[in-house]
């Protein structure tokens, strides 16, 4: 056993799957030798695989995505970074109109098996465009998966999982988490977490709780300190944002009767909206209590000023307050 | 003046399958044209006055080894990698065994999997930075298979073009980039499109050779890309080939090009025809004689309107191919990923 952060996480995935799939590219801006990315996710990988297998590329986003297109369809892989999930809407074209497009339309003839990775979320002081949540942009978009770990087991497990599926993934890292947790992690262990599955954290009874990213930490941490004064709560990490896994979100939002749902993006148009609509559809008649959304504000994320970056943040003391309203409801 | 075809190197056989093939696209088009006026299918792209050049083209590579990435004028070019008429006219009709779309793409996005000819979206240059990741994957293979993208003029100046062509000046890649140019990106002349004296100086600018080629002479495209493609295979990179063709038709069947071009523009682009030129240099070089030419005329009437028929008869796609394929099959083993 060894203790790892969420970053030294996700490097071990990269470094495993490098060493025992030949195909596997890892490119992006400053990804390579020596830098090893901004956050130092490609940390080492350029010096032990080569330059040609680990590099840097101009940044050029739609050619970034374009050539990790073009090496999925002649039968490699390749993990491509974007250096903040803001920086990905350049190649939006080349993610939405190609990879996500290219099995369908062709019936299977060529596939684009490719990892899109991107550093999404903010309270980093990175202002509008070192902070956003972009996931809402690609989700719903049939042919690519949209995925986020938020452990350090799912950062390692997910992204093995993102290379070795046959699907082009969009996977978000909300940076926060890079070292803010970590765990321990057998590194003989062949960790694979499955691609398409949101997973259940902590059972519970008195309310259910859904979220992704740094918010489902404070989610864990309320739901703790909430069990002290008798309410127990189901947590429920989404993980696999597009296509969501509507079993285990039905199965958690039936199994108490009250639902929230949090995450740090726009409370409207997002992700939270359409979890909410699968529950209303399949379960409305087991609720006891309206379904909750707890987001951000429906601004422009994120202001740079300090006050003003807060304040667009779900803080934890408003996640455990909805909670308890939500229990005593 | 135009070359003669006897200076390209190729023997009569291939010349005379090149002029077969360039005379077959240019009665399909004129037949796709006619299913579309009729109501029979619902769009037709036109490449009429663009075959001399993509013959040229197609002729300096190895189909089943190399890449291509075409776009939607690419008709000859298409069928000189192996695709045959029916093939092409089941993807105008929608149907499912159309190898470009299986009844889901419009047609004339050239694509199938036999002649690594890769599927393509509509947005223009979309399939450049595509091509940089096929040439790329050649690097790690050590293979000297060389990738071929093309794209009309107008999309120059989408960014994915400049992006592209940045990253395979850095990378030395094997592949070769062109410009069929035609002058107009639907109704825009080409000195709305771009200042340059010549979209070839742009190579200069990416580090890789940038060369002005005739597409209305068949030798002078053949040996421009015989020397692109050789210089891709031998690891000296990438070369842009702006290739000056002529657009005989309107941009597509929706589109009327007597709005903007004026008659004496259209009559001289009519007399330019290079299918014209070739078919006199076939007689003039002894490759075909007139009374082949006739015979070849008969035939090809006849293929076309046997395919015609095949491709009308051929199966819609079946219902469930609005949810199949999406994604990959999930492995019912592991629950984990789907088979690559």
């Amino acid at each position: 056993m060894a203790t790892i952060d969420y970053l030294q996480a996700l490097n071990q995935a990269l470094d495993e799957e490098l060493a025992q799939d030949d195909t596997l590219t890892v490119f992006g801006e400053d990804v390579g030798a020596p830098k090893g990315g901004v956050f130092n996710v490609t940390q080492g990988l350029a010096e032990k695989y080569g330059d040609l297998r680990v590099f840097n590329t101009p940044l050029s986003e739609a050619e970034i995505a374009g050539l990790a297109i073009g090496l999925g369809v002649s039968g490699h892989h390749a993990v491509a970074e974007f250096q903040f999930a803001d920086y990905i809407l350049p190649a939006t074209n080349q993610i939405i109109s190609e990879a996500a497009r290219m099995r369908y339309r062709s019936q299977g003839d060529w596939s684009a098996p490719v990892v899109f990775r991107a550093p999404y979320g903010g309270g980093v002081g990175g202002g509008f465009y070192h902070s956003q949540s972009t996931e809402k942009v690609f989700v719903g978009q049939p042919g690519l998966r949209v995925v986020t770990p938020s452990t350090v087991r799912d950062a390692k497990g997910l992204l093995k999982s993102a290379i070795r599926c046959a699907d082009p993934v969009l996977f978000f890292e909300h940076k926060r988490l890079y070292h803010s947790i970590k765990a321990d992690i057998d590194p003989d262990e062949e960790i694979l977490t499955p691609i398409d599955k949101a997973q259940v954290l902590r059972q519970g009874t008195d309310i259910t709780v859904m979220s992704y990213g740094i918010t489902l930490q404070y989610v864990l941490q309320a739901a703790e300190e909430l069990a002290k004064s008798g309410i127990q709560t189901e947590v429920v990490d989404i993980r696999s944002l597009y296509p969501l896994d509507e079993a285990t979100i039905v199965a958690a939002a039936k199994k108490t009767g009250k639902v929230l749902l949090v995450n740090e993006d726009n409370k409207e148009g997002g992700v939270l909206g359409e979890i909410s609509a699968i529950i209303s559809e399949q379960a409305l008649f087991d609720l006891d209590a309206p379904i909750k959304r707890l987001a951000g504000p429906d601004s422009p994320a994120m202001p740079y000023a300090k006050n003003l970056e807060q304040a667009f943040l779900v803080q934890p003391d408003q996640v455990k307050q909805a909670m308890q309203e939500l229990a005593e409801f | 003046m135009t070359r003669k075809l006897q200076e390209s190197g190729l023997t009569k056989a291939q010349l005379r399958v090149v002029y077969a093939q360039i005379l077959r696209s240019r009665r399909l088009d004129e037949r796709m044209l006619q299913l579309q006026r009729t109501g029979k299918t619902s769009f037709h792209t036109s490449g009429q006055g663009q075959e001399i050049g993509q013959a040229g083209m197609a002729m300096a590579f190895e189909p089943g080894k190399d890449y291509y990435l075409p776009y939607y004028r690419d008709m000859t070019a298409f069928m000189l990698f192996g695709i045959t008429a029916k093939e092409i006219l089941m993807d105008s009709f929608g149907r499912y065994d159309g190898p470009s779309g299986h009844g889901l793409q419009m047609p004339n996005h050239y694509a199938a999997k036999r002649v690594k000819a890769v599927s393509q979206s509509s947005t223009v240059a979309s399939q450049y930075p595509v091509a940089t990741g096929i040439a790329y994957g050649a690097k790690l293979e050590n293979s000297d298979r060389v990738t071929l993208v093309t794209t009309g003029d107008g999309s120059t100046g989408e960014g994915e073009f400049h992006e592209a062509l940045n990253f395979a000046g850095v990378a030395k890649l094997p592949v070769v980039f062109v410009i069929e140019n035609n002058g107009y990106a639907i109704s825009t002349p080409h000195n709305e499109e771009y200042a340059a004296k010549s979209l070839a100086l742009r190579g200069q600018g990416y580090g890789i050779p940038g060369v002005d080629v005739d597409g209305l002479d068949f030798t002078a495209t053949y040996l421009a890309f015989k020397e692109a493609v050789a210089r891709a295979r031998k690891g000296d990179g990438a070369t842009l080939i702006n290739l000056h063709v002529l657009r005989m038709q309107d941009h597509t069947s929706d589109d009327n090009q007597r709005i903007y071009r004026s008659k004496a523009e259209l009559a001289e682009v009519k007399a330019a025809d290079p299918l014209k030129t070739m078919t006199q240099q076939v007689l003039d070089e002894g490759i075909y004689t007139q009374a082949e030419l006739d015979d070849l005329e008969k035939q090809l009437k006849k293929d076309i309107n046997v395919a015609t028929d095949q491709a009308e008869a051929a199966p819609l796609p079946d219902l469930s191919v609005l949810s199949q394929n999406i994604f990959a099959p999930v492995d019912k083993e592991s629950g984990i990923y789907g088979n690559n």
